[in-house]
Order: structure tokens, then sequence, then C-alpha cells
């Protein structure tokens, strides 16, 4: 079990991650969703090793990460935004290389090789030097590297992020395969493939965790909620006033809309459609369309990160 | 040891299976042989011993030149190309790092330095020189190209990329190189230290000249040790910035 208990980390002054705490259960698969800036890669860094919290506690099976570092190094895989490659070496040179570096012996590397070409689907390339491979095949040996040694805690950082729709089934099949074998953390800001690919979800907004749960879990929690795209005839800033004054309106954020008409997704208390169209109309504006917002995840994310205050932690969004 | 031996060994084979490996380790060599041709060898009939000592010389100069363009990518490429991360997350130490790439950067600059040695066997062939002066020149590039390519590393451990991995540790070069200018500028004790620090006039003449001193070897040791100690002092504290 993997946990992290009121985890803190600055950059200079600056916090980036403030009191998050969570726990991830063996063999599961947890999503880290947040919008850019929002702490997602630096969560992942310290639980990696690679940066130390200034504050808080990582620990995997109780052991703390700073009690133990190279023995919590060995039981952890990380995969960077950008895959670390050594771009001269074969992918077989490569991946035998790191298993040695990450603790394995010689005949151990060799027998789990296989398994983890395989695994990642690499047969194919694993011949082959790095620099000629596509950046799909390159963000497979990356997760390749990440698992090599047998860890057993996984960090995906962004594992999907440039890759064409093809690749992106193929890489979820890769991850999902992972669950197997491990426990795994990813980090995105893609909301459907955190909720196709995760058994829960952490909402993270300006460094600190705003929600937790599953995708259905989540979406209870803003039961409440009811999120429309609006479009009215009449002028920007207007509309934008009159939605900030609505005591039924949770929040609303204006979208891109060629004058004379302005639009915005707008997040409501309760199912107050009927309300907000005819305060609209009252109002002078010119209703165009009141339609359901975007998908059940994603509106529940916009809710997480854009309204005030947030809605678990106490934090402020 | 093993955790050495691996970055070692890795960083070692990365310069024999990339064009820079190949480019430097040419350049030194054709620079080194169009040298001794032209100074060594010179115009007119000369003493076998100074045609050595005078190919010693210039060897000093391209061992400087090779350390730095050798170990100019060592931690500054890996930072720029994000592998520095797969480094960071492996049960590494960041001793065992510094160590692996000073040892696959020396390794290197040994292959190129030993490639050299055809010039020298053609004056012993040719004229009148002793092995021992020939052992105690290339013990001199070999203790010359250590403290280098430490302070190689040391300058790639502070920089954010190659250029300016090559132009810290080409800053220090050339203020050691200056050293005995300065000596002679100061009064005492600054003339003794000055002197001490010179990478070249003190320490390496006695090498050229056939002589091993323990004193020289021991300089070169500790500015070796030194510049690798300030590697690692450097890096350290990267996780809690």
């Amino acid at each position: 079990m993997i946990e992290v208990k009121s985890l803190t980390r600055y950059y200079g002054s600056h916090p980036a991650v403030t009191d998050v705490s969570f726990t991830i259960a063996d063999n599961e698969i947890v999503g880290i969703l947040g919008l850019n800036g929002a702490g997602k890669s630096t969560i992942l860094k310290v639980l990696a090793g690679l940066l130390m919290p200034t504050a808080g506690e990582v620990c995997i099976d109780g052991v703390d990460m700073l009690d133990a570092s190279d023995s919590f190094r060995k039981q952890i895989g990380f995969l960077p935004e950008e895959p670390p490659l050594y771009v001269e070496m074969t992918v077989n040179d490569y991946l035998c290389w790191v298993g040695e570096v990450k603790g394995l012996s010689k005949a151990q590397v060799e027998d789990r090789l296989l398994e983890v070409v395989q695994l990642c689907q690499l047969e194919s390339v694993a011949d082959q030097v790095i620099d000629t491979l596509s950046h799909g095949f390159r963000k497979r040996v990356g997760i390749a590297q990440a698992i090599i040694h047998n860890p057993k805690f996984v960090i995906l950082d962004e594992p999907i992020s440039g890759l064409d729709p093809a690749q992106i089934v193929e890489i979820r099949q890769v991850i999902t395969g992972l669950k197997a074998q491990c426990t795994v953390m990813i980090s995105s800001h893609i909301l459907s493939e955190v909720s196709q690919t995760c058994d829960r979800i952490l909402v993270l907004h300006d460094g600190r965790i705003v929600a937790q749960g599953s995708e259905a879990e989540l979406s209870d929690q803003l039961a409440a909620t009811q999120h429309v795209e609006v479009t009215v005839k009449g002028d920007k800033l207007a509309f934008d006033n009159h939605l900030s004054t609505q005591e039924f309106i949770a929040g609303h954020k204006l979208t891109d809309c060629r004058p004379p008409y302005a639009s915005a997704e707008v997040t409501l208390v309760d199912d107050n459609r009927e309300a907000l169209a005819s305060t609209l109309v009252h109002s002078g504006f010119g209703i165009r369309s009141i339609q359901a917002g975007s998908s059940e995840l994603e509106a529940t994310f916009l809710s997480l990160t854009q309204t005030t205050p947030t809605r678990d932690t106490g934090g402020e969004a | 040891m093993r955790g050495i031996l691996l970055v070692a060994r890795r960083d070692f084979s990365a310069y024999f299976n990339s064009i820079w490996g190949y480019v430097v380790m040419a350049f030194l060599l054709v620079v080194n042989g169009l040298l001794f041709n032209t100074i060594a060898m010179g115009q007119s009939a000369r003493p076998s011993t100074q045609v050595l000592e005078q190919f010693f010389y210039i060897s000093f100069g391209t061992t400087v030149i090779a350390a730095v363009l050798i170990t100019m990518r060592l931690l500054a490429e890996e930072r720029q190309q994000g592998t520095q991360a797969l480094l960071d997350s492996c049960p590494l130490s960041d001793r065992q790092i510094i160590l692996g790439k000073y040892l696959s950067a020396m390794g290197f600059l040994s292959v190129i330095t030993i490639a050299s040695v055809y010039m020298p066997a053609l004056i012993f062939i040719n004229g009148k020189v002793s092995i021992g002066h020939i052992i105690a020149g290339y013990t001199g590039l070999l203790m010359v190209g250590s403290a280098t390519v430490a302070i190689g590393t040391f300058g790639s451990s502070v920089a954010r990329n190659q250029l300016e991995a090559a132009a810290v540790s080409g800053f220090v070069l050339i203020l050691m190189l200056v050293m005995w200018q300065l000596a002679r500028l100061t009064d005492a004790p600054f003339t003794d230290l000055f002197s001490q620090m010179s990478l070249y006039d003190k320490h390496f003449q006695p090498f050229q000249r056939g002589r091993i001193n323990l004193s020289d070897v021991t300089f070169y040791l500790s500015t070796t040790f030194l510049f690798l100690t300030m590697s690692i002092r450097f890096i350290e504290p990267r996780r809690w910035r």
C-alpha cells in the first residue's frame, strides 16, 4: 500500500503542492487529474524519489522514502512525460542496462526481458536502435523501462500525450495489463483517458486534492449541480455580469462566440434550467440555445476546479 | 562499485555509438599528428629527446582540449535530454553517478591518448630515446587527463547545457594554466601558492622531461579528488531545490 500523508512541496517560496494526503491499495490504477500547473508532476516526482517533500511523508508498505531511499527507489518505476531514453542504444540493450542499474542481476534481467518486451508489445523493434523508433514505440520503451525491475509501484506521467488514436488504444492496453503485476498511478489532463483506465481518480487543483473517488462517486459528489452551455444574443459583459449575480448559478465561464452573441458554460445549483431561461429573458437577452454541457466527468472536473470554495479539503480552488 | 561500473559502461559505449566520439577522436589525433610533424619534428635535425619532449608538450595541450570536449556532455546532456530523471529514479547514489561518468570520460580519453603512441614509437625506432621517458610522459598525460576530466565533470555538473559546461570547464582550466603568470606578478606567499596550482608549468614539465615526481602525481590526483568531490556536493541538493 502507498500512503501519502500531508505532502507539501515548495519551489522556493511558491507552494506547488499543499497538504496532500491519499492512499493507494495494491494493484489499483489511480489517475491524478488536474489542469496544467495544478501540481500533478510535482506529486509524481516526489513519489518517484526525484524530489524530496518539504513536509509530509511518503511510505510504501509502511517504509518512509526518507528512511530508505535506495530500497524505496527499487520498488518504483517511473515514466516521465518525455521518456528518458538513451537513443543510441538498441531497445534490448537499453532495457537490460536499466534492469541492472535498478538492482537486478544479469540472469534476472534476461529472464524478465522477454516478459516485458511481450507485455509492452515491443517484439518487432527489440533489436532496433531507439533513435529510429516512432513516438508511440518510444512511449512503450519508456513504460518497459519503468517495469523491467518488477516494481511494486509504477508512476506514469502523461503516458498518452502526443500519441495518435491508434497508439492511445495500444498504450491503454499496456497500462491495463500492468494492473495484474503492480500498482499504477497515471497523471493526465485528458479526462476520457483517466475515466477509461483508472479505478479511482484524484482531482488536483492549485496543489490541493479537491475530490477523489471513482468516476461515479465524483459525479455523485456533484449530483446537486447541472452543467449547461448557454448562448444568448446580447452584450458579452452584461451577460457575464448577469450570470455572476444569480444565486442558483454555482459558477460559469465565458466561451468564444462572435458578437452580437455571447456563450458560457454554466454550472447550476440543482436543475434550474427553467429559472435560468426565465431570468435571461426578463433581462432582455435573446436565448439562442441552452443545452446539456460536456460529459459527466468533464463537468465534474470543471466544477471542481472552477467553483469556489472547494468541496473536499477545504482549500481554495 | 557495481553502480559506478554500470554508469561508466553505458557512457563509455555511448562515445563509440555516436558520431560525436569518433569526431572528437579523429579531430584530436589529426591535430596532434599535424603539430607533431610541424613543431616537434621541425625543419632542422634535433636530438630525439628534444623531439619527444616537444611531442609531450603538444600532447598536453590536446589532452586539455580533449577533456573539455569529452566531458561537456557528461551530465549536461542528461539534463538536456531528460535522462537525468532515469538516473535520479534509480537506486544510484550521486557519488556513483559522478564517479561512473568520470571513469567513462577518463577511459575514452585514455583510448585517444594511447592511440597517439605511434608518434613516440617512430622517435624510438628512428632515434635514441628511453622507454622510461616515454612511460613517464604518458603517465603525465594520464595524470593531466585525470585532473582535467575531473574539472570537466565539475563544469558539466554545474551547467544547464553542453555549451555552458564547456565554458565553465574551459574557464577553470585557463585559470589554472595561467597560474604561473600570476605567480610571477605576486609576492610571497601567493607566489608559491599560484605556482603550486599551475596545471602545466611546475607539475607537467618533469613528466615531459622523463621524470615522475611523487609531488606532481599527488597534485594531479588531489585536483581530481577536489573537483569530483565538488561535483558530487553540487548535484546532491538538487532533490531539495
